[in-house]
């Protein structure tokens, strides 16, 4: 019982610091690994319910899938995440002008 | 621009105030999790139950491959949409850097990947009754794909763009052909017929695990291949 | 074989499997993409009709995924509200098809940026298939895990197809679009770990049946709605919206506002009055529809302010979503018609309207290359069926009778009075006012003609960009008048009654 607690108060504390960097932060690369620090939260917590205390050395194999599932989401994501920033770093060198034509304010583009 | 100073810096008061308010969350989300201990789910007995009719051993890879096998086939259609999304960004950017790679990382890439191989097909093998499958055998291929496109090693670089698609395709069609074969046959969707669990599983994992490997290594790689050679003409 | 009775459940996979199929081959393959797409959009509008049929006929279905039975499996389900949506998103997509293949043929035409055109026509058909799977998937799962991948699965490619047109500013959309849908999702997922620890089950039905009203409960649906309403766009939480929506190609921007956004919507709605009602006290309803009536002001004005087209419709997505949830607080009322009905027409007229007048907005854009408010006149002149569906489509954003809008805000508005809630109602009367304002301000550009203006000839493609618009603007405008067939579906799709006659059948 207490593993469980430890693990999933550590998921907790990372899902918060991830999100607190994400709204402070305006730089692309650290909004998209402060996204990543809270999706490794919210997995940590749900394999940490993975673990029955009744049964000895039983797991409960649906949050495994889950989690599973949720770590290919979060690569596949990140993967285009990355791509895409790095594409606005190449775009708006070459042409940043084109920004304020569409009526957005260049400082909080990325906030 | 205040991007890098002020990282270093002490919060203003609007991150002061973001702080409290997210420390406050944690705690009570905490408090959450510490006064509700978790029940014994329903869902585990029933897994248990049923495991033997599912074909396989291993219970994630039942659940995920049987049980929960919509939900797999719908997130082996997400890693794709990464490709695709990517493709459409953008080209593929790779400088070569010719001589100065290290004769060691080559001679070491030139072993390690055959092995990594290896390692992916024992991995989907042994998904079927122990801890493994597609997911993981395909990101072992993807790293040796990793591996491969920084070595400069001209086995990814020399597949024609053709190919390269039908091997991302592979993978999620040959599921959805399962998928549908078992709706003709039995008429549920991935509703294995008795005694076919245990080989179709396999077949769809090992289709899953190259189109996984292959989708991890091409988005490394970061962009569509050029017209019909792939990367090679890059400056 | 029982698969193809028309009884059988196993219907129901196609809306989610055919364009599935549709997207792998339209990646595989680099020509006749546009004939795989069309033959899966018009597949999927023949399946959910015949699905459609068998609510009528057999009431609710279900259909369990590998045969295995719902602690266990995933189950789609079929009712009233679902088929509505399945409706909506069949009959607009088949339109923004036809209208997307005009669009690209027509940038095609031109042989300065042939190239890229081409490229990005190459992109958007799998996309938009992969995106209209997962809008199925959504609007029939029935389980709690499945409506996240399949919420993934639409926030990927929503947000690649957003970046589609290559601009930095649409790149800089799609980039916040992203991070803003994962951060839903993620949130969403959280709720879900709370729900899986106190229940241990992820099936919808069974959660309907089980939830109690404890502290695990309740916080895992407030994270799901949080994460929900930011993939919603409601009020506070919409700041993503009108850049990703202005700035993506013009058959995207008609997709994401008339589907997109409505799925997650959907589901909000679903777990609110569906599932855990018993959660859900009358405050909080309170609290969503201050935060709706926000949003319908704060939207309508700021549309009011835009000089461009598309940026203005993009904003009006945001007022007109504000009226779905200005539904909420009204849900308790007893005796009236039932809130499903009144947030279903609302959304199926916006779906329509919207998605016409971005088509004719993209249009306005091709002809004239660019879309400011101030620089339209003329327009009517040469694309006079566009600027047609654009007006019509209007009419039915303003809530005009006998548009499926005003039915929407009839309901709203007897509702709320009904109730003895005045204030929605002068919340959505204002609305509707100051979208007539907004609407009415690009109208009366568009129908002048300033004088020595020399006709333009008309380009070949023109037939395929103009037409799906205004058919779908005359679809919104008369769904008021057909309003009992919908309400109809609706019924059947919620009494058990229709459940009890088909456990009588062999």
């Amino acid at each position: 019982m207490i593993t469980t607690l430890i693990y999933s108060l550590t998921g907790l504390i990372l899902f918060g610091m991830g999100f607190f960097t994400l709204i402070i932060h305006s730089h692309p690369l650290r909004k998209i690994l402060a996204v990543n620090v809270m999706s490794t939260g919210v997995f940590l917590i749900l394999v940490a319910t993975a673990y029955i205390p009744l049964g000895e050395g039983e797991i409960d194999p649906v949050p495994h899938a889950m989690v599973l599932t949720g770590i290919v989401v979060s690569v596949s994501v990140t993967a285009l995440a990355l791509i895409l920033a790095c594409r606005i770093q190449e775009t708006s060198n070459s042409s940043l002008p084109g920004r304020k034509q569409q009526g957005e304010v260049p400082e909080e583009s990325i906030r | 621009m205040s991007r890098t100073g002020k990282s270093h810096k002490r919060l203003d008061g609007f991150q002061r105030l973001l702080l409290l308010l997210v420390i406050c969350m944690v705690m009570l989300l905490g408090y959450i999790i510490w006064s509700t201990p978790g029940s014994k789910p329903v869902l585990t007995d029933a897994v248990a139950q049923m495991q033997e009719y599912s074909g396989v051993e291993s219970p994630v890879t039942a659940v995920l491959l049987n049980f929960r096998g919509y939900d797999t086939l719908l997130e082996v259609m997400v890693l794709l949409l990464a490709v695709i999304g990517t493709w459409s960004l953008t080209e593929a950017f790779f400088p070569v850097q010719g001589s100065e790679i290290s004769p060691v990382q080559m001679g070491a890439v030139r072993l390690l990947a055959p092995v990594m191989c290896l390692v992916a097909a024992y991995l989907v093998w042994q998904g079927s009754h122990l801890a493994g499958g597609a997911f993981q055998g395909g990101a072992i291929l993807g790293a040796a794909g990793v591996l491969v496109l920084v070595t400069e090693l001209p086995g990814l670089r020399t597949i024609p763009v053709l190919s390269l698609r039908i091997g991302l395709v592979l993978g999620p069609l040959l599921f959805t052909g399962t998928a549908l074969f078992c709706l003709f046959i039995t008429g549920d969707l991935l509703g294995y017929p008795k005694g076919a669990g245990g080989w179709m599983i396999l077949l769809v994992e090992t289709g899953c695990a190259v189109s996984i490997g292959l989708t991890l290594a091409l988005l490394f790689a970061g962009g569509r291949p050029d017209k019909e050679s792939i990367w090679k003409n890059n400056p | 074989m029982t698969v193809f009775q028309f009884s059988s459940p196993a219907w129901m996979v196609c809306p989610v499997i055919l364009p599935l199929i549709a997207g792998l081959l339209c990646f595989l393959f680099s020509h006749r993409t546009f004939a795989i797409a069309l033959a899966a959009a018009l597949t999927n509008l023949l399946v959910v009709c015949l699905l459609t049929g068998q609510l009528l006929v057999f009431g609710p279905m279900r259909c369990h995924m590998g045969g295995w039975q719902p602690p266990l499996g995933i189950t789609l389900r079929t009712d009233g509200p679902a088929l509505l949506m399945l409706l909506m998103t069949a009959v607009t997509g088949l339109a923004i098809t036809l209208y997307a293949r005009g669009y690209f043929s027509y940038r095609i035409s031109d042989p300065r940026r042939a190239g890229r055109h081409q490229r990005q026509q190459r992109y958007f058909w799998p996309l938009w298939m992969l995106l209209l799977a997962g809008l199925n998937g959504l609007f029939l799962s029935n389980d709690v895990f499945n409506v996240y991948v399949t919420l993934e699965l639409i926030g990927i490619s929503a947000a690649s197809l957003a970046a589609l047109s290559g601009k930095p500013a649409s790149l800089l959309a799609s980039f916040r679009y992203l991070l803003v849908s994962l951060l839903g999702s993620l949130t969403y997922l959280f709720g879900i770990v709370f729900l899986y620890r106190s229940n241990g089950v992820l099936d919808l039905g069974l959660l309907q049946n089980l939830a109690a009203n404890g502290l695990g409960i309740r916080t895992a649906l407030v994270l799901m709605s949080v994460g929900l309403l930011l993939k919603t766009a409601l009020f506070p939480l919409h700041f993503w919206l009108p850049p990703a929506h202005a700035n993506a190609l013009a058959p995207v921007s008609a997709i994401l506002s008339a589907l997109v956004v409505k799925g997650s919507f959907y589901m909000l709605f679903r777990f609110w009055f569906e599932i855990f009602p018993s959660t859900i006290t009358q405050p909080t309803l309170n609290f969503m529809g201050t935060l709706g009536a926000v949003a319908v002001l704060w939207g309508a004005v700021q549309a009011i302010r835009q000089h461009r087209l598309k940026l203005m419709v993009a904003y009006s997505t945001v007022s007109q979503l504000g009226y779905l949830f200005i539904a909420f607080p009204l849900a308790r009322v007893d005796g009236g018609i039932p809130v499903w009905s009144i947030v279903i027409f609302i959304a199926l007229a916006h779906a329509c309207a919207k998605s016409a007048m971005f088509m004719a907005a993209g249009t306005v854009f091709l002809h004239l290359g660019h879309d400011r408010i101030k620089d339209l006149s003329g327009v009517r002149a040469s694309l006079p069926i566009t600027v047609f569906a654009y007006g019509i489509a209007g009419v039915s954003l303003m809530g005009l009778p006998p548009s499926g809008g005003f039915v929407g805000k009839w309901l709203l508005l007897t509702a709320s009075l009904g109730s003895s809630q005045w204030w929605w109602a002068l919340v959505v009367i204002t609305g509707s006012l100051l979208a007539s304002i907004y609407v009415f301000r690009v109208m009366s550009r568009l129908f002048v003609i300033p004088e020595g203006f020399s006709l333009k000839k008309s380009e070949p493609h023109f037939r395929l960009l103009e037409w799906p618009a205004l058919a779908l603007a005359l679809i919104s405008l008369f769904l008021g008048l057909a309003a009992s067939w919908p309400l109809h579906i609706l019924v059947h799709g919620t009494t058990t009654l229709a459940q009890v006659f088909v456990g009588g059948l062999p």
